[in-house]
């Protein structure tokens, strides 16, 4: 338990002085991502790396909350905070729905059918134009606002997503170390055995699909509010994929590991710029050597690397005694 | 305690299962034995709620159970454990033990995620009641232990600790001795009697004679999917059919 308090101590130092580092850079902005991509990556590894259940669609949810969040809010002339939790709350009630058929699924069919959900999605918001613009997209969304003080800077808004993610990390920390995070844990072992124990699995594993996709959500509102200008694109086959990449990559059932796949695989296409057309490449180039070299991902791989590294050292030392 | 009304079951055409009946008392010790292919696992499995049964009823404590989902049975105060012996592997021992506290504890996502004051205390309690089933078991020292990492005996006594967290008034065993060696077999009988000693009622399905003989206190014998006999150790030991069963007719 205090070791819990000691990483989010200094995990949240970190994202609050970030800043200082990176004002008045194009990277703060990058950052802003970084921080919804962490919500959702956190939210899908609830999922996928304690339950044990993938899901190909977390996209949809995600674009779910921003088109709910943009529509109500630019169209209806919404309250923005009020249309957030509405958001949240209409996208978790539709995951809870859909969960019970869904998550009777096991493996590939599960991520068949949450595949097509994420599809069906993207085509309404394809489709639907004249409620959500269609592939040119939907603009014109308000700025956040408390009072008078508008979120309309980089700065303004990496505060804002990020007290949204620390909210989030806190809080899925808490909840991964309690009851329910150890019959998810026990669930993705071996569910037989969980269920004789008295672990509702069925009810278990939709409960966190409703949850998860209501991070999802709420990350959604926070991006249409950011950017004011959404479009279906953002919300397709390519984000599902990259957030399942950014939780593997940072180490399934870990919270942290979450926030460094977000951060990595936001990031390195920032720096990967120089090398034009060939940065996919070695974008997936990297990503097959960590799978293959560090399969816990970031999370347990970089400190596995530490003591490799001393332990040659000390191997060398001895060798040369 | 426990009746059994007819059971019958079918697997593609074969009969695994036929009208088995008979009855099972509260607070001791029975053991269910049979040659391999008698249908005690499946009658285990039906009985647990993992398979539904053909026909027949199962009635525990007054109330037909029939149908009723393995995670409804926890809290009606049935709980099994497997002849492969099925832990959270990725999990601590402690932790494994948490998680059958877990019908036995009710913080909700909201309580657990806010770390209400209920929830905490909650948490503290469902870690100390693991620990004391632990030490019942005999393997409170590996309480950090990932199961994983266990050797198949120590597996087996954490995996009837995590049942017995359950506080379930019977437990069913399904060949707790296999694969242990005699040192353990001899722990492994303390530890069930210890546990009927507790006035919980114990059913197991088990091959090694030497310890049903031991700590039974009823045996049931089926028999290609019929019931054989039923009676105590000592008359079980003397029926003509049960040595015909095992040793085979003289035809």
């Amino acid at each position: 338990m205090h070791k819990e308090l000691i990483k989010y101590a200094l995990f949240s130092t970190v994202v609050l002085l970030a800043p200082l580092q990176f004002s008045g850079s194009y990277l703060l902005n990058v950052l802003v991502f970084v921080g919804i991509h962490t919500m959702l990556a956190v939210a899908l590894n609830l999922l996928l790396g304690y339950a044990g259940q993938i899901s190909l669609g977390h996209g949809a949810f995600f674009g779910l909350g921003a088109y709910l969040s943009g529509v109500l809010t630019a169209t209806y002339g919404w309250n923005p905070w009020l249309t957030m939790l509405v958001a949240a709350l209409v996208v978790g009630g539709i995951a809870f729905g859909i969960g019970f058929p869904i998550l009777r699924l096991k493996g590939h069919y599960l991520a068949m059918a949450t595949l097509g959900m994420g599809i069906i999605v993207y085509i309404v918001f394809n489709e639907w134009v004249e409620l959500t613009g269609g592939p040119s997209g939907f603009s014109g969304i308000p700025s956040l606002s408390i009072g008078s003080f508008v979120f309309d800077t980089d700065l303004k808004n990496y505060y804002l997503v990020w007290s949204f993610v620390l909210g989030c990390v806190l809080l899925s920390v808490n909840l991964a170390n309690s009851r329910i995070g150890r019959a998810c844990r026990a669930i993705h072992d071996a569910e037989v055995a969980a269920r004789v124990v008295g672990v509702n699995a069925r009810l278990l594993k939709v409960q966190i699909f409703a949850l998860s996709a209501m991070i999802c959500a709420i990350a959604g509102s926070l991006y249409a509010h950011v950017m004011t200008f959404i479009a279906p694109p953002s919300f397709g086959f390519n984000i599902s994929v990259e957030l399942l990449t950014m939780v593997v990559i940072g180490g399934l059932g870990s919270i942290y590991g979450s926030f460094l796949g977000a951060l990595l695989l936001t990031l390195l296409p920032e720096f990967l710029r120089f090398m034009h057309d060939y940065d996919i490449v070695f974008y997936g180039g990297l990503l097959m050597v960590m799978t293959i070299f560090m399969p816990g991902g970031l999370v347990r791989g970089i400190p596995a690397l530490f003591r490799k590294l001393s332990g040659l050292r000390k191997g060398k030392g001895a060798a040369h005694a | 305690m426990l009746e059994l009304q007819g059971i019958t079951q079918i697997f593609g055409g074969v009969t695994a299962l036929q009208e088995v009946s008979f009855s099972i008392r509260a607070d001791q010790i029975t053991g269910v034995i049979g040659p391999n292919g008698a249908g005690k696992t499946t009658l285990f499995n039906i009985v647990t709620g993992i398979y539904q049964q053909a026909s027949g009823r199962v009635i525990f404590e007054g109330r037909d159970i029939s149908g009723i989902p393995a995670e409804q049975l926890a809290s009606l105060g049935m709980v099994r454990t497997f002849q492969n012996i099925e832990l959270f592997g990725q999990m601590t021992v402690l932790e494994n033990v948490m998680v059958g506290l877990h019908s036995r504890s009710s913080s909700g996502l909201f309580a657990c995620s806010f770390k209400m004051p209920w929830a905490i205390r909650e948490e503290q309690r469902i870690r100390e009641q693991a620990m004391e089933w632990l030490r019942f078991a005999g393997i409170e020292e590996l309480a950090g232990v990932t199961a994983a990492n266990l050797p198949f005996g120590k597996g087996r006594m954490l995996e009837i600790a995590r049942a017995m967290a359950c506080k379930p008034r019977m437990i069913l065993m399904d060949e707790p001795a296999a694969g242990l060696n005699s040192q353990e077999t001899l722990g492994l009988a303390e530890l069930i009697r210890k546990i009927r000693d507790l006035g919980v009622t114990v059913v197991l399905v088990e091959h090694d004679m030497e310890l049903v003989m031991d700590i039974c206190d009823r045996i049931v014998v089926l028999n290609l999917g019929q019931k054989l006999a039923e009676g105590t150790p000592r008359e079980i030991q003397d029926s003509p059919e049960v040595i015909a069963a095992y040793l085979g007719d003289d035809e």
